[in-house]
């Protein structure tokens, strides 16, 4: 009970403070190994949460997979440390926009928190194969899924292939 | 002492709820504020990551499974976006050598 305490309220800090890094940060290469601590710090939380399946799959598919994909992006196309800010004020516009859905969310989360049931109960990854495969809600959207996966990857294959004669 | 950690453990909803929404202000923000493509797609990436916290708060707080396999369809959708949208960031830079969002702006009025 105090080490799941410790635990999560640490990674929640982590996680926070790395987010903000990712975005007060002017070189890609850092922000992307800040948005990997946040993820794996979000793996914590969720383990905590009582969902260990989705930590171990945040891991491998978030911060392994995708950052790895997002890294030899950054890498291949050798992306310059950020200059100066946005053209025409848009990042001011952004900070006022980010003030306000701020207040929103507090105001949601605090007015919304109030009447949450408190079911609270582990979930082993048997729990979440059952949900998934013998309930039809979720299992021909997840057959969909492959087709969606499927022509994403075509989809990336024709868009960043060199076209013949260029 | 023991009575501390209770309460700070009957919170963990409301905790993450609140994380949840300040990670997503932080990638609404990084969205308008950042040049670079690749980091306003982190930005998304991020995004993405507090709504799958909030998911896994309420699948707490209710008892059911539904939030967890919800997130399970929310990394398969993310994993996709993430190849198309480098994809196209590959493709942008080949064509006009340039990763500035700013400089983006043939279909501006």
């Amino acid at each position: 009970m105090i080490l799941d305490v410790i635990l999560f309220y640490g990674a929640a800090i982590v996680a926070i403070a790395s987010g903000l890094f990712v975005i007060a940060q002017r070189n890609p290469i850092n922000s992307a190994f800040s948005l990997i601590i946040t993820m794996c710090s979000l793996a914590v939380m969720f383990a905590m949460l009582g969902s260990g399946f989705i930590a171990v799959l945040q891991v491998v598919v978030y911060a392994g997979a995708i950052m790895v994909l997002f890294l030899f992006v950054i890498m291949l196309l050798n992306a310059k440390q950020e200059e100066g800010e946005r053209a025409g004020g848009i990042g001011r516009a952004g900070i006022g926009l980010g003030i306000i859905l701020a207040l929103q969310s507090v105001m949601v989360v605090w007015k919304g928190s109030l009447g949450l049931p408190t079911n609270h109960q582990e979930t082993a990854s048997a729990d979440v194969a059952r949900g998934l495969f013998s309930d039809p809600r979720f299992l021909y959207p997840f057959e969909a899924t492959s087709i969606l996966i499927l022509a994403a990857m075509v989809g990336a294959i024709v868009v960043a292939r060199k076209e013949k004669g260029k | 002492m023991m009575a501390f950690f209770e309460t700070a453990h009957a919170g963990f909803v409301q905790v993450a709820l609140a994380v949840s929404a300040f990670l997503f202000v932080i990638g609404a923000v990084g969205v308008f504020v950042r040049r670079n493509v690749i980091t306003v797609m982190m930005c998304i990436e991020l995004m993405l990551n507090a709504v799958n916290l909030a998911f896994i708060a309420f699948s707490r707080a209710h008892g059911t499974i539904d939030g967890q396999i919800l997130v399970f369809f929310v990394f398969t959708v993310a994993a996709a976006e993430a190849a198309v949208g480098l994809a196209i960031v590959i493709a942008l830079q080949r064509n006009r050598e340039d990763l500035d969002v700013d400089s983006f702006n043939l279909l501006k009025g």
